[in-house]
Formats: C-alpha cells, structure tokens, sequence
C-alpha cells in the first residue's frame, strides 16, 4: 500500500490532461490523496480495523464489497483445486510410496512431469484445448446470458466453467502432495511399529491405512499451510488466464491503476487467507496426530 | 535421470549461447506476409540437399495459406547460420511465426538468453544476500540473529508473486529493456534471499560450536574471516541444492511478468513476452505454435527436477 503510493503518478491521471486543476484537486481531497503518504495510511489502518477499507477509484465503490465477492470467486476456485489435489496425491502418494512396480513407477513419472508444468502452463495447455475442442468454454466464470438467471441455472453455469481453472491449478499440486506423501509413506513404513503390528498379524491394506498412513499424515499436514500460499500464487496466473473474477485479478487491475486502497483491501485479504490455511493446517495436524494432542494436555 | 537431466541443462546452456549461430532467422525481422503462419514444412528428398515451398496467403482473416509448388526455395547450410533459406524474403520458420509475422524458433533461442541469464543473475544475487544475511545471522546470534531472522520469516510467508508484482508496479510501467532486466534481477533477488538465508543460518549457527572455528578463533582469526573461509563453506551443499530449486521459480517468474504485461517490452524477445501472444484465446486454438516458449519453459523445468529428484531432494512447494 505505502509503495503503490509512493509511485509516480496517481489516479487523477485518468481524469485527463485538460481536466480543470479544481477538480483534480478536490478529487485528490476526496480520496486523503493530498495528505503525507504516513497520515493517509494511518487513516487506512484506523478505518480498515472497522471494516471499512475506503472506497476504490478505480470501480468508484466501496472496496470492501469488491473484495469480498473476488475472495468468494477465488476461494471456490482455490477448494476445488485443493479437492482435487487431495482426492488423486493423496491416494497415488499411498500406492507409490508402499508398493514396486509397474503401475506404481508409471505414476512416478506422471506425477514428476506434472511437477514441471507450473499453473501458467497448465491453464494455457487447457485453454488450448477447450478452445480446440470446445468440452469446456475456454474462460470466464459464468455466460454471459446467465446473469439474470435463478440460482440453480447460475450454479450450473459456474460449475461448467470450474474445472478447467480448478484443474490447472490442481495438476501441479496433485503432484506435489503424491512425491511428498510418496515420500513421508516410505519412511514411515520402515518404522519398527510398523514391523511391530505386520507381527500381530494386521492386514497389509488396514495396516497401511489406519496406522502407516496416519502417522505418515504428520508431514503432510505441515505442507498444507504451505499448499494455501501456493494456491495463492498459483491462483494469480490462472485467474489471469482463464479470466476467472477473482482476488489476484483484481489485485492485478488494482495495482495497474494505483488504485491504492483496493490494493490495499486485496492485500490484506490475502493475508486473511494465509492465516486462515496456517490454522486449518495446524488444526488438521491436532486431530491427525495423537502425541500433539497429548503433548497439550500435559 | 540424474544424468538426463544435467546433460538436457548442458544441453540449453550451449544452445541459448550460440542463439545466433543456430536460428535461422533475426529474432525481430519481421516477415509482413508471413503473420501467424504455420511451421514450414521441409522437405528432405531434394536433387541437391533439402528444399521447401514457400507460403502464399489464402485468406488473412482465417489466417489461411497454402504452399507455392512451382517455386521450391533451398535450404543453404553452415553460412553463418547452421541452416537457413536461400530467399531472404522467404524465411525458414521452423516453429511457425507470431503475431508480427516474426520467426519463432530465432525467438525462442535468443529469448533463452535473456531468460536464462535473467533467472541464473537473479539466482546468483538471491544466494549471494541469502548467504551473507544468513551466515552474519547465525555467527552474531541474540538480538541481531532475532531480527534478521524475524524479516526474513515475515517475506517468506507472503506469497511471492504478490510481492514482485507490487515491487514491480511501484516503477514506471514503461522502462527500457535494460532497466527492466536489471529491476527484475533485483526484485527477484529481494524475494528468493529469505529461503537461502534460513538454511545457511542454520548451519553456520550449529557449525561455530565446532571445535575447529574455535581453534581458529585462538590463533587469532576474525569474525569475518571465520565466517568466509571456514563457515561458509560448509553450507556448499545446501547453496547449489537451493539454486537448482530458485532457478526455475525465477525462469517462471520472468514469464509470469512477461506474460501479464508487466516485465520485458514486446520487442525484447523473453519467453515470457512471447507466451504473451499466446493469451488471445481465439488465436491459441488454430496456432498452437505460438505455446513453443511453454515447451522451453516445460523442458528447462524438467530438468532441473530430474537433477533435484535424483540426490533424492523434496520438491519445493511453489
């Protein structure tokens, strides 16, 4: 916030070269831009610890509405994308990490591929090819005829345009989560407790869920705070691409204009995200991990 | 994979160097008549050596063109160039041509240099603050060690692209090609420093225990002495494991600038500014070549984690 409003130039830029000095200058009064950088920002931070983050210049209303319907935008596209990511890592991290094989070497190198086509390439290969073979529109988040619709008709029309966001940002992480829960398995199946219930006679599948698995959940817990600034990232590209409506867009559109107070709102919102994934993450790991729930009861 | 993946990075290093000796083409020479046109066809059953059909335009709004039979066009070898075409006016497109009817294998080639020279300079300082920061860090230890180690906690949990976005938006949009090259060295170096300078911390922290730095230490060497000939040495290991993980966030990172509009000028040719023809949605469908630097990005990406994966690294989240 205090950089974009150190930049040259400011929004009265738009108002034209021959707009009369009047007005720019009560333009500038409206939005405290004529005050020191320290002044305005401490007015910001008062003002935002109320939930009112000012109004942007750039849509010309306020940019706590703005925000919140991007953060909705881009939390459903970063919860699809964190499904899918666990629904196919996880699974295939279980299969390669306890197993030799074909299939289990086959989705190795699957996976390690995945691993080097970053979110930017993704949704451009899927762009590609929606728009070469037109399964799914290509970007966007709803029709355009569907913005007067009901409810129902407008859930469907987001959910057509989901997958191919979701997926771009999903196939990456997909991968990430299967090298390391691959990884975390394979570690902790050579664990004496391990030997120790395979002696008791468990059965090799009800072994792996129950006991190697879930203490194998410990790592993975702690790389789910981290997938949330990922996805954040990750997010940024894809809504770019795709033309999906969401927070990195209109921080993107925020910071082209210098629209300070959007940025600003976005920003902080952002933060509001990361702190919430570092919560969930250390959440997970509570109800995961036995000897961390013991360790606060003592 | 270990050695596939180091010879394919051998592999790009030689190539980017000797860009002009390889492409057939100037990377910015623009063939007006040639807008979008696909990759040429060669055709290697010649009398003498390998000729093809130049492109005639069939339509310029479908981008349509077809191939003049009657007149076929060599191609001459090792003239300055390692191959190219006899015509000067009819090029040889190995890869196609992008929206200014440019060639885009010549562009990829030269756009290795920029983007690979970017992201290797910007490694180079990332690792050079990293170390310092960290190593100056572990050896003072108390309130120097808390502060240092606070602000760089504080950059590593934002979400990276946000912060160089930021950086990069706070200049003027419009630079030339050297401000730009040399701005984003020192963003991206700004960014990546925090990851160098957490683990290097850590190992010089534990290392100044050891008995041989206090051995130094009686014989009368100094605190910087200490830490540039004896500490940080140690930490070799962990530097060029980080510089293999910051290398293809940086390449990633140029392109993502690039792409949005906000790194290098269109005529600079980087691989991002040349994906960036390739964000028009309705042209991706019927010329996919413009995807090459995605290719290039794919194969560099690659390789690195063939490397990485074989000493048996985590991946890095990013």
């Amino acid at each position: 916030m205090l950089l974009t409003r150190l930049a040259p130039g400011d929004i009265t830029a738009n108002l034209g070269a021959f707009a009369p000095p009047g007005e720019v200058a009560r333009t500038r009064a409206r939005f405290d831009l004529d005050r020191s950088p320290v002044a305005q920002w401490g007015g910001w931070a008062v003002r935002a610890s109320r939930f009112d983050f000012g109004d942007s210049f750039l849509y010309n209303r306020p940019v706590g509405a703005l925000i919140r319907r991007a953060a909705v935008n881009t939390a459903i596209l970063a919860v699809a994308a964190l499904a899918v990511a666990t629904l196919v890592g996880i699974p295939l991290g279980i299969l390669t990490g306890s197993r030799r094989g074909v299939l289990p070497a086959t989705v190795r190198a699957v996976s390690l591929v995945c691993l080097s086509v970053p979110p930017l390439l993704t949704s451009l290969f899927l762009v590609f090819l929606a728009s070469r073979t037109g399964w799914l529109p290509p970007g966007g988040m709803t029709s355009v005829d569907v913005i007067d619709a009901s409810w129902s008709t407008w859930m469907l029309d987001v959910a057509r345009h989901l997958p191919l966001p979701a997926l771009a940002l999903a196939l990456p992480l997909a991968a990430t989560f299967e090298r390391l829960q691959a990884q975390a398995m394979s570690e902790t199946i050579r664990q004496p407790f391990v030997v120790a219930a395979m002696a008791r006679g468990v059965a090799w599948r009800q072994l792996l869920v129950d006991h190697a698995w879930r203490a194998s959940l410990r790592s993975m817990c702690a790389v789910y705070g981290l997938a949330i600034g990922a996805l954040l990232s990750g997010s940024f590209v894809v809504e770019y691409v795709t033309a999906w409506p969401g927070l990195g867009r209109l921080m993107y559109e925020a910071l082209r204009a210098r629209d300070i107070y959007l940025v600003a709102g976005c920003a902080a919102m952002g933060g509001v995200f990361l702190a919430f994934g570092s919560v969930a993450a250390d959440l997970l790991l509570f109800a995961a991990d036995p000897r961390v729930r013991e360790r606060q009861a003592a | 994979m270990k050695g596939a993946g180091r010879a394919l990075l051998v592999a790009i290093v030689l190539i980017a160097v000797a860009a002009p000796w390889l492409s057939p083409n100037p990377p910015d020479r623009q063939f007006n008549a040639y807008l979008y046109a696909p990759p040429t066809r060669v055709h290697l059953d010649g009398v003498d050596g390998a000729y093809f059909y130049p492109l005639r335009v069939v339509s310029r709004l479908e981008r349509r063109f077809e191939e003049v039979r009657d007149r076929p066009v060599q191609l001459v070898w090792v003239d300055g160039h390692l191959v190219t075409s006899a015509d000067g006016n009819e090029p040889l497109l190995l890869l196609g041509a992008d929206s200014y009817g440019r060639d885009i294998f010549s562009r990829l080639l030269y756009g290795a240099r920029t983007s690979l020279g970017l992201a290797l300079l910007a490694t180079l300082a990332a690792m050079i603050i990293g170390a310092c920061v960290g190593g100056i860090a572990g050896y003072a230890g108390g309130l120097l060690d808390e502060i240092l180690s606070r602000l760089s906690d504080f950059i590593l949990v934002l979400p990276a692209i946000y912060v160089v976005l930021a950086l990069r938006s706070v200049m003027p949009l419009v630079l030339p090609p050297r401000d730009v090259f040399l701005l984003l060295v020192g963003i991206f170096g700004l960014v990546g420093w925090p990851i160098v300078a957490r683990g290097v911390r850590g190992i010089v922290a534990s290392e100044r225990e050891r008995e041989y730095v206090a051995a130094g230490r009686a014989l009368g060497a100094g605190p910087v002495r200490l830490l540039a000939f004896h500490l940080l040495p140690a930490t070799r290991g962990y530097l060029t494991t980080q510089a293999t993980l910051l290398l293809p966030a940086f390449i990633l990172a140029e392109a993502t600038l690039s792409y949005v509009g906000l790194g290098f000028p269109d005529a600079v040719p980087t691989w991002g500014t040349m994906l960036h023809d390739a964000s028009n949605v309705a042209l991706l469908g019927d010329a996919p070549w413009t995807l090459a630097p995605a290719a290039a990005i794919f194969v560099v990406v690659l390789a690195v984690n063939l490397v990485v994966q074989g000493r048996g690294e985590s991946p890095l989240l990013r």
